[in-house]
């Protein structure tokens, strides 16, 4: 469903809006698209990766000759191989902190988890680098060892890194992060209803289907040529680079076609790991990660341990909320504390909030990001307890939030004035939909029963780096290169924005990703950036190429550029009084591009502003085998601010997507360790994923409100559909049961616990 | 260890290759015979993306020991299309934006596939339950599943 409410430059749009065929589509139904494992190269060896047995260790001493001696070896590397970064200085290459980049590479002084790397092998084929890695002998001091958080932060737990300080004393809160308005504790003073509450999340992992893989070919003349499949062929190129000291102009980064990344490929492992074993081989290696050590040493999301206290008025009024947020990092700093801390309160005007992040690390893999990195967690806890204080007072959930919904002007406690804030639509078009109307049948069976819960989330959406080029093919059609990985459509997008602008069929416009040597800088597709930040730079390309070809039809007319119109995909004299001439086409003008000044093209890049955050609120009915303890999802409907959808499938796709994750963190994902810190799910059959038979339809509300700072009005979609599901699923079980749970997943056997404890 | 010389038949072509007696169907079809449009998501039988067909019955490739090809008709996603002619799956699959990164697209096609082989008219339930061997994580499956249901639809009326 589409709710269209500024109907002004809609309706006269052509291909804005359409549902065309995706530029990148027929080789991906046919097995034709390159993904990162798909490439070979001649003389091609392969590299492996040994990995560390235990979770926590000193690592005295390496000896690698034996490997080194099997025939079939060419290269060995480990972290005396990789450019260290000293823990005195932090380097950082966006968000991410080089110290920390170089120790999950190739653990350094320490193994800090199960999987984590310690020496990599290039030989002849996968078989033989196996049987070398298996010969490297490492002398580790095996250590004590801590997973969960509350163990992580007890007074006695041990302590991964020296260097991290808490309130003076060594710790493993390795950073914290505060987000504060008004005064809370006044706040609650006047408060007539406080609910405080305590959560649990558990890591899980992004999921992706494509492994990590790449093939690098270092040459004799010192350039290295790397394809991969990533979030960023740039941060590829400058991560690699700082890694392995080769200059970034002497790599070349090509992008594979990416089998999803959801965030956790705005990081990199194998890349520099195999650009040295090609350049101490002098071979062009291949390094493909199998599952197990995608789920073991990937970066999943964060496990988060939260407290959250809200206070309301006896009329709804939320008058203050304070929010804990221990967030698990993995072994090295850097969790995503500004996704809760932030974005938890984000939604509503509330006076008085203070939300305190803490940076929690334990001996398992570092975290990457994951779709609102972290946001879930606080938005799983906020929006809880709001369900909570609703039942209390005895408002509807909605009402609840209708009441105090953020607005134009409202300071939000992580420091933005929002501008326009269309939360409010979300959770009327929640409230106004027929699911939300329709009667639930409680008790459809014996054994069976079933309930309805709501919740919304917020994200901030980003703009940043994007570089564009549009060049006039010397037939008259049109080429559009930019610099992001298409995750899931995003060359869609831009194929429809671009047909639109230049006026001409949709079937004439190519869109393709260009490598790091072919197109300027262009940050991390991820964040919901790429297509509102993508759309910009190719529409102001869009119009440097109108401008270039009003002027060639003037020359060829001999009047003034200004005279000239460019409507349709054709340059017309712009009225009367211009003259009478022809029209002249794309084609025309392209023929005659040598004689009126050469080549036809241009190119923007541009660090984008104007990303105005996402709201979303959903609604699901959920039906809970009480003999079973297994919770289904019958029916979700999820409402989002979309700003324009440029193309509404994919849009829909994001929403979809997004939801489903969110199905599966509520309801059966989760990493789950033994007492020696080793992950026991590490594949995708105990690592239990939503299958197409565990969900149901997702009904997408795309409401298109269009942002005003962006050329098509698009606002980032990406991320916020991940925001609310946790709660709003643990609403709805709360819902069916009459008993709430405060840790995730609500898995069978956590269920039928708690019932028997009923 | 000496490799298994294999005669086998490929998308309706006799192919012939060697290969480790303990590798995979999967292995022998991307690395042996750069038939890569087969993926790889796990290895172990868990994720669909290297599904194919072995005299006509959908298998992970990926489970297959590759001289277990020997003899046998083996059909992949290489081989779906007529030439430029794509299958109706493929078509709605383009047509109903039921693909958001494509990893999972060949395996899932495969599989739907075989599935309207045997059940040329499933409901949404069947559908669900006849793919649920294929993982996929970005689309929520909800456009997977109409395209696949469309596809059904379409085929039916020209048969
Ligand atoms: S690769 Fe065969 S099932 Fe996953
Ligand atoms: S489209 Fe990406 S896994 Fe299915």
């Amino acid at each position: 469903m589409n709710v269209i409410t500024d109907k002004l430059r809609v309706e006269d749009n052509k291909w804005i809006g359409q549902r065309t065929i995706r530029p990148d589509g027929a080789d991906k139904v046919t097995g034709r698209a390159s993904y990162a494992a798909d490439n070979t190269m001649p003389g091609m060896i392969w590299g492996k990766v040994l990995r560390s047995p235990h979770a926590h260790a000193r690592i005295r001493s390496i000896d690698t000759s034996k490997a080194e001696a099997l025939p079939g070896v060419k290269a060995v590397v480990t972290a005396k191989d990789i450019v260290d970064f000293p823990l005195e200085t932090s380097v950082l290459l966006g968000i991410q902190d080089m110290r920390w980049m170089c120790r999950n590479v190739m653990a350094r002084e320490k193994a800090l988890f199960h999987g984590h790397p310690v020496a990599a092998v290039a030989a002849i084929n996968e078989e033989v680098a196996v049987a070398a890695c298996a010969l490297i002998e490492v002398d580790y001091e095996v250590l004590p060892h801590v997973i969960e958080i509350e163990d992580a932060i007890r007074d006695d737990a041990p302590i991964l890194h020296d260097f991290a300080r808490f309130e003076g004393k060594p710790s493993n809160i390795a950073g914290t992060m505060t987000a504060k308005l008004g005064d809370v504790e006044a706040g609650f003073a006047e408060a007539d209803v406080i609910v405080e509450r305590t959560f649990r999340t558990r890591p899980i992992h992004q999921g992706y289907i494509e492994p990590q893989a790449c093939t690098v070919s270092y040459s004799a003349d010192g350039r290295a040529t790397i394809w991969s499949s990533s979030q960023g062929q740039f941060m590829v190129r400058a991560m690699t680079s700082l890694l392995t000291g080769v200059p970034q102009s002497n790599i070349r980064a090509i992008p594979a076609e990416i089998g999803g990344g959801f965030g956790a490929k705005t990081i990199i492992y194998l890349e520099p790991v195999a650009l040295l074993l090609s350049k101490k081989s002098g071979r062009p290696v291949k390094m493909v990660m199998t599952r197990e050590e995608v789920m073991r040493a990937t970066g999943p999301t964060s496990g988060s341990f939260s407290t959250v206290k809200i206070g309301a008025k006896r009329d709804g009024t939320l008058v203050a909320a304070k929010g804990d947020f221990y967030i698990q990092a993995g072994c090295l700093p850097g969790g995503p504390l500004r996704g809760p801390v932030g974005c938890a309160f984000a939604p509503y005007d509330i006076p008085h909030v203070l939300s305190v992040g803490y940076d929690v690390v334990s001996n398992r893999s570092k975290v990457a990001a994951y779709r609102a990195p972290g946001a879930p967690l606080g938005a799983y806890a906020a929006e809880s307890v709001i369900d909570e204080i609703a039942e209390q007072l005895g408002m509807d959930p909605l009402e609840l939030r209708l009441k105090n919904t953020a607005r134009s002007g409202t300071k939000a406690a992580y420091g933005a004035t929002f501008a326009k804030v269309t939360f409010e639509e979300t959770i009327e078009a929640i409230r106004d939909h027929e699911h939300y109307k329709a009667p639930l049948d409680r008790n459809p069976r014996p054994g069976v029963r079933r309930g309805r819960g709501v919740a919304s989330g917020f994200w901030y959406n980003a703009g940043g780096e994007s570089s564009a080029q549009v060049n006039i093919t010397e037939d008259g059609n049109v080429v559009v290169t930019t610099g992001h990985p298409d995750v899931g459509g995003s060359r869609a997008s831009i194929a429809n924005v671009t047909a639109e602008l230049l006026g001409v069929d949709h079937g004439r416009v190519s869109v393709l990703i260009g490598d790091t040597a072919s197109i300027g800088y262009s940050n991390l597709t991820g964040g919901s950036r790429v297509t509102f930040a993508s759309a910009m730079v190719v529409t102001q390309s869009a119009e440097k190429v109108i401008g270039q070809l009003k002027e060639r039809a003037a020359k060829i007319w001999k009047i003034d550029p200004e005279a000239v119109h460019w409507e349709n995909g054709e340059a017309r004299p712009a009225g009367p009084n211009a003259g009478q001439f022809p029209p002249l086409t794309l084609a025309d003008l392209a023929a005659r591009a040598s004689e009126t000044g050469g080549p036809i093209g241009a190119g923007v890049q541009l660090n984008t502003a104007g990303a105005e955050p996402g709201f979303a609120t959903h609604v699901v009915d959920v039906e809970v085998d009480v003999d079973l303890g297994i919770v289904r999802v019958l029916r979700y409907t999820a409402a989002q601010d979309v700003g324009r959808a440029l193309h509404p499938s994919y849009v829909e796709g994001q929403i979809q997507g997004g939801v489903v994750q969110g199905i599966g963190w509520a309801l059966s994902e989760e990493y789950l360790y033994d007492r020696q810190g080793r992950l026991e799910n590490a594949g995708f059959l105990d690592y239990r994923m939503p299958v197409c038979s565990d969900v149901p339809m997702i009904e997408a509300v795309m409401l298109e409100i269009p942002n005003p700072k962006h050329p098509q009005g698009v606002r980032g979609v990406g991320e916020a559909p991940i925001v609310p599901p946790l709660a709003a699923i643990s609403n709805a079980v709360h819902d069916a049961l009459g008993t709430r749970f405060y840790s995730l997943p609500m898995s069978p056997p956590k269920v039928l616990a708690r019932l028997d404890e009923a | 260890m000496a490799k298994t010389h294999v005669s086998t038949s490929i998308n309706g072509e006799p192919v012939e290759f060697l290969a480790d007696p303990g590798s995979s169907l999967l292995d022998a079809l991307r690395n042996t015979l750069g038939l890569t449009g087969t993926k790889e998501g796990c290895g172990t039988g868990d994720c669909g993306a290297c599904s194919v067909t072995v005299d006509g019955r959908l298998v992970c490739s990926c489970l297959v020991l590759a001289v277990e090809a020997e003899g046998a008709e083996i059909a992949t996603i290489e081989g779906m299309a007529q030439g430029e002619a794509l299958h109706p799956l493929q078509r709605k699959f383009l047509e109903m934006a039921a693909l958001q990164c494509g990893i999972c697209t060949p395996g899932v096609l495969i599989s739907a596939r075989a599935l309207l082989e045997k059940n040329p008219d499933p409901t949404e339930t069947e559908v669900r339950f006849g793919l649920a061997g294929n993982l996929c994580r970005c689309t929520g499956y909800d456009k997977i599943v109409r395209a696949v249901m469309e596809a059904a639809a379409e085929m039916r009326e020209t048969v």
